[in-house]
């Protein structure tokens, strides 16, 4: 446990050791603020027109706000996220380090838990960021802090997981921009699948849905936490922790 | 302390690195591995080092297998790869920490135990500066800083003086002679005379496998060997041998196997310094024997030896400094 205590920090204070992770945090919270201003308007003018006319449904902050923001959150996540995690081990690999890892009384586990531990970490950091548009919303109205801290949980399990495949894929190569690519399609992947389920029959339809890794999202963005979700994210984050140790190990 | 038991590695595509390589290391000795570029010693080491698995034979270090009791062996080593594995983004100071903690330092002896490895290295005027902004050699004593800081009984070390300039090769080489009795080391290089100035025993390691294994006064002795010749001939050269053994610096001239159907080889032993190369050849003739071919052993210990000397023209040029 201390060694992979060691090894997070170490990777930890390397991420902030460079311009990229001041760029990336910059960067993310502009995007998402960007949207946040464009979902809050959207809600003035529907509030407006809803108060007027009493015409269509009642806008409300967590529907028409707040979803939409973590619906966002998540995507833009799905960009940010190969490119923090590239670097984990191929760099490790493509400096040689890897052998002082390697070299040392440690066991394969606790490296890649301590580099998954600094990426989730770091992922979460960047997506607390965005703590300030709900804080903003609380200044001049009421939203639902069941709704906002319970997505919060949920991109934390997505952050987890998007850590888990990117390190697994980082694992793979000494290319930072393979793994970056790598993950990319692959979470694309596990995120399109549910496109798929529209078209399926009914059975795999239920199987495609329940593979689809933003699909497993939308009971947090209503302000459930449902277990068959957090399994799902743990289970999918321990495999690919699981496949990364297996990657370094026969290395 | 070490033993290393028929050691083969393959890697993918059949190619093999090293193959059949043993060879032990006594405690407190101080091991060359001596072979030219692309002789296996690398491979050797990171296997060693536990870095990289073996495809089939043993290697026990401090008592340990290195495979199947990975973790305890690991502990009682301090290596130094080929390329010093440093992050460039980290200070040194902050970097010896890591590596220290990382192999088991306790916190309260870290501050220690690596401002010693930083002494005994010569960087402690750089323990500020980030690793990136060093010089070669500079990176490469802060690796060597990093085998060292958690005082193994066991150390590593892979060309551990490439990329220094002359005054800090003999510093390093000052410093692991210094090392030796205490621990135990085993160096790779392809430098003769690195092993001259530093080492007590020599492992003599060319396309992968062990030519040699002896202390320098033995390798020297063996050195002197006589030349051999090989002459492959039609006939039986049944009655060629008595005339051949009565030439003047010929030793001994003995029937061989020549490996191929129909066709004989002899081998011919000859005085150190006699060239009956004509003379074989003449008689061979005379006697109708069928001369097809007549060939001096090529790789023979010395050549190897010439040849690692003469692949490395600035530290030959060093040599008188050194020895």
């Amino acid at each position: 446990m201390n060694t992979t205590l060691l090894i997070a920090r170490k990777d930890l204070r390397s991420y902030f050791s460079s311009p990229a992770a001041y760029i990336v945090f910059a960067g993310y919270l502009l995007i998402v603020g960007l949207m946040f201003g464009n979902f809050f308007s959207i809600f003035l003018q529907s509030a407006g027109n809803f108060m007027q006319y009493n015409a269509g449904q009642r806008p409300t902050l967590s529907d028409n706000v707040l979803r939409p923001l973590f619906g966002n959150i998540n995507v833009v996540l799905l960009f940010v996220a190969p490119f923090l995690t590239m670097r984990l081990l191929a760099e490790e690999r493509r400096d040689h380090t890897f052998e002082l890892l390697f070299t040392a009384p440690v066991r394969a586990r606790e490296i890649v838990f301590g580099k998954f531990l600094a990426g989730t970490v770091m992922l979460m950091a960047i997506v607390t960021t965005t703590i300030v548009y709900p804080l903003l919303l609380t200044m001049v109205g009421r939203p639902d802090w069941g709704v906002i801290l319970a997505s919060y949980f949920g991109v934390f399990l997505i952050c987890a997981t998007y850590t888990a495949i990117g390190l697994f894929w980082s694992s793979r190569t000494d290319n930072q921009v393979v793994a970056a690519v790598l993950t990319f399609c692959t979470l694309l992947f596990f995120w399109l699948i549910s496109w798929a389920a529209h078209r399926a029959g009914p059975v795999w339809s239920d199987v495609l849905n329940g593979l689809s890794l933003i699909g497993h999202f939308t009971n947090f963005a209503m302000g459930a936490i449902d277990s068959t979700d957090i399994i799902y994210y743990l289970s999918f984050t321990v495999f690919a922790l699981f496949l990364t140790n297996i990657s370094v190990e026969v290395n | 302390m070490i033993e290393v038991k028929a050691l083969s590695k393959t890697y993918g595509g059949g190619r093999a690195a090293i193959q059949n390589v043993s060879f032990s290391v006594k405690k407190g000795e101080i091991l060359g591995f001596l072979g030219p570029n692309g002789a296996g010693k690398s491979t050797t080491m990171k296997i060693l080092s536990g870095f990289m698995p073996a495809t089939s034979g043993t290697a026990i270090v401090n008592g340990f297998d290195v495979a199947a009791q990975s973790l305890q062996a690991k502990a009682s080593l301090g290596y130094l790869p080929e390329n010093p594995p440093v992050y460039s983004g980290m200070s040194v100071q902050d970097y010896l920490e890591f590596a220290a903690r990382l192999h088991g330092v306790p916190k309260h002896r870290v501050a220690a135990a690596i401002s010693d490895a930083m002494g005994k290295c010569g960087i402690a005027d750089v323990k500020t500066r980030l690793i990136g902004n060093l010089s070669k050699g500079y990176r490469q004593r802060v690796g060597l800083a990093q085998a060292i800081a958690h005082n193994p009984p066991v150390l590593i070390l892979d060309e551990p003086t490439v990329g220094l300039d002359p005054k800090q090769i003999i510093e390093i080489r000052n410093l692991i002679q210094g090392l030796g009795g205490e621990h135990t080391v085993i160096l790779s290089t392809h430098i003769l005379p690195e092993v001259q100035a530093t080492c007590s025993r020599v492992v003599v390691i060319d396309r992968g496998h062990v030519v040699a294994e002896d202390t320098l006064q033995g390798i020297a002795s063996r050195m002197q060997s006589n030349a051999r010749l090989i002459v492959t001939l039609r006939k039986s050269p049944a009655s060629l041998l008595p005339k051949l053994n009565s030439l003047r610096g010929v030793l001994t001239a003995r029937e061989e196997d020549a490996g191929v159907v129909g066709e004989y080889g002899v081998l011919v032993e000859c005085a150190k310094g006699s060239d009956v190369r004509q003379d074989v050849a003449e008689l061979c003739v005379q006697e109708g024997a069928g001369l097809l071919g007549l060939s001096q052993e090529s790789l023979s210990l010395e050549d190897a030896f010439v040849r690692l000397i003469t692949s490395d023209e600035t530290t030959r040029d060093m040599t008188p400094a050194q020895v």
